[in-house]
């Protein structure tokens, strides 16, 4: 009361005008374009497909074309054209695989539903945000060759999720070759099995 | 008219320079058109000064609340951002202006054009310096504030013939705190008049001109009434000129952009022009009236000229008016229109009776001069203890259950 309060106020913002002359670190913005900052940890723009080699980037796609992120997606912005053909997956299974991926970014709200749904850790969000082009409708169709991005790069931009996604797809691979290793013995002995039958003569 | 017989050889130099240079300009021309050329360069200096510093003081604007802010304001344009201003006047000159359909095209082009014709036309009666005032008229506070008040028009001009709900409501708003806040600034300078017996300008500054034990100058800023008398004057100027605090009328966040929500390009500049010139001017009033106009505030500092005086005083008024931009939030229009009626309105009423007490008790000589002092303070602080409560009455200090205290 009195407007003391007043008097206050404008010491608080008089001690911030001096001291922000000779002391940076109070400093909260940073010189954009000189200054680049590194986004947050739960940053997101726009998402990404996964791919697991370097050399050849569409051909070890984890995507399957299984056409769930492009059902789930509220903005109906996934276009996603399945292959006729199956080719080997990274755990040497036949599986299909995306011909076409499509997002149209300028409708994708960058929720984040498709890398939920996605059963196969194969779309992740990424990290870009200078996405500015000079031509108006450059790169507002994200295409599949643009969209793949390698999992080292998956590793660069958000390391502890794809530390995470790496080892659980690695025990999955290992149950998945036990479970294998366990058939074909199980064949094995069932085909020797069989051998040791064989001979039995027929009366 | 009437400043030239001005050039007394007595003052220095520097004093004279202004006027020697416009000799320079007009002693060729014959002798009947002296007067016109005169006043003529007189127009053309003060467009291309406060021109200039609308332009400098637009820059300083954002650098201050930068830097109140923690982060270091426009930067990128020249040495230190100091092209800014010119880039943003060539931004809003190439920008498409956007009339409404349904608006009221003459009004809405008039608008802008009448309130920065009348905010201009108030920089003619103020003393700039000792010999530097372009129209030295024996009314001129009276005619500062009677073409001042035409801003009022105009800002209704604007939210009327817009034909945007937005920009009526804002006018209307913006008519109701100009209103409020014209009462208390004009009975807050009368003081001022009772005192110097005169409503001129230059006669009021050089009332000034004296000093106490050869230190204390003779600004009205000094006495007790005068003090009281030129916080009100700020503070209503705060509001005349919408700034923030005051900043109602163009409420980004309430209201769009108020009685600018349709303007676009150049008008929108003329518009933010005639709202620095306004501020601009009421502060020169300011110095003129309460701070000793173009006088040193020492007898020592007199070879400084008067004029760079006058600028010193303007621009920390200035920057004062930023300052407090940068610190308080907005009022609420009930807030505001209580705080002009219930508060200032008494307040100046109130300083007109010290006054008169002042200058009634005049001649009570050296013996009584604490006497005095005490009883005009009286005067003073009472009402202000009994109208602050009163106006607090009913208001908690608020408590916010997410803040530290």
């Amino acid at each position: 009361m009195y407007g003391f309060g007043l008097i206050r106020g404008l010491i608080v913002t008089g001690k911030n005008f001096v001291q922000s002359f000779y002391n940076p670190s109070r400093y909260t913005t940073q010189e954009y374009p000189e200054v680049k900052s590194t986004p947050p940890e739960a940053y997101r723009s726009f998402p990404f497909l996964v791919t697991d080699s370097e050399t050849d980037p569409l051909g070890a796609l984890r995507c399957v074309a299984c056409l769930t992120c492009e059902k789930e997606c509220p903005a109906q912005c996934i276009f996603i054209e399945k292959s006729k053909d199956k080719k080997p997956d990274a755990n040497g299974r036949l599986q299909f695989y995306p011909t076409q991926f499509i997002i149209d970014s300028s409708v994708c709200m960058s929720c984040q539903i498709c890398v939920e749904v996605c059963p196969f850790d194969s779309i992740k969000m990424d990290k870009v945000f200078e996405v500015a082009v000079s031509s108006r409708f450059e790169n507002l169709l994200l295409t599949r060759d643009k969209l793949t991005k390698s999992n080292q790069y998956f590793h660069l931009i958000s390391p502890s999720e794809a530390q995470e996604v790496d080892d659980r797809l690695a025990a999955e691979r290992k149950v998945a070759q036990e479970k294998a290793a366990a058939q074909a013995k199980a064949k094995a002995e069932a085909a020797a099995l069989a051998a040791q039958v064989k001979p039995v003569p027929a009366p | 008219m009437s400043m030239l017989p001005i050039l007394q050889t007595q003052d220095p130099y520097l004093e004279r320079l202004p006027l020697l240079l416009r000799e320079a300009f007009t002693h060729y021309l014959p002798e009947p058109w002296h007067t016109l050329s005169n006043q003529l360069i007189s127009i053309v200096v003060i467009l291309s000064v406060f021109g200039l510093l609308f332009a400098i003081l637009t820059l300083a604007e954002r650098k201050i609340l930068g830097h109140v802010q923690n982060r270091p304001g426009p930067n990128r344009t020249g040495f230190f951002g100091m092209l800014q201003p010119f880039a943003d006047g060539i931004k809003m000159l190439t920008k498409e202006d956007i009339v409404p359909v349904a608006a009221d095209h003459v009004l809405h082009l008039l608008a802008p054009v009448s309130l920065l014709a009348a905010s201009i036309l108030t920089f003619a009666v103020i003393p700039y310096g000792k010999n530097l005032v372009a129209l030295d008229i024996n009314t001129a506070a009276l005619y500062f504030f009677a073409v001042g008040s035409a801003t009022e028009l105009s800002v209704f001009m604007a939210g009327w013939s817009s034909n945007n709900k937005y920009s009526l409501l804002a006018a209307m708003r913006a008519l109701a705190q100009l209103i409020s806040y014209e009462l208390p600034l004009i009975i807050s300078w009368i003081p001022v008049v009772m005192v110097a017996s005169t409503l001129s300008l230059t006669r009021i500054v050089s009332l000034q001109s004296g000093y106490s034990f050869g230190v204390l100058p003779h600004w009205y800023v000094f006495t007790p009434w005068g003090f009281v008398a030129f916080a009100l004057f700020m503070v209503s100027a705060l509001a005349e000129s919408n700034r923030s605090p005051f900043d109602l009328p163009e409420a980004e966040s309430e209201l769009i952009a108020g009685h600018l929500t349709e303007y676009s390009g150049f008008k929108y500049a003329l518009f933010f022009m005639a709202e620095y010139f306004g501020m601009t001017a009421l502060s020169g009033m300011a110095v003129s009236l309460f701070l000793g106009g173009w006088n040193a505030p020492s007898p020592y500092l007199t070879f400084i000229p008067s004029y760079l005086w006058f600028a010193v005083k303007l621009l920390s008024l200035l920057a004062g008016f930023m300052w407090i931009r940068a610190t308080f939030p907005r009022l609420r229009i009930d807030q505001l229109t209580r705080f002009a009626w219930k508060f200032l309105v008494p307040l100046s009423l109130i300083n007109l009776v010290t006054t008169a007490f002042w200058i009634l008790s005049q001649n009570w000589g050296h013996l009584y001069f604490i006497p005095r002092l005490i009883i005009t303070l009286i005067l003073i602080v009472v009402p202000y203890i009994l109208l602050s409560k009163k106006l607090g009455r009913g208001y908690a200090v608020r408590t916010y259950s997410y803040a530290p205290q």
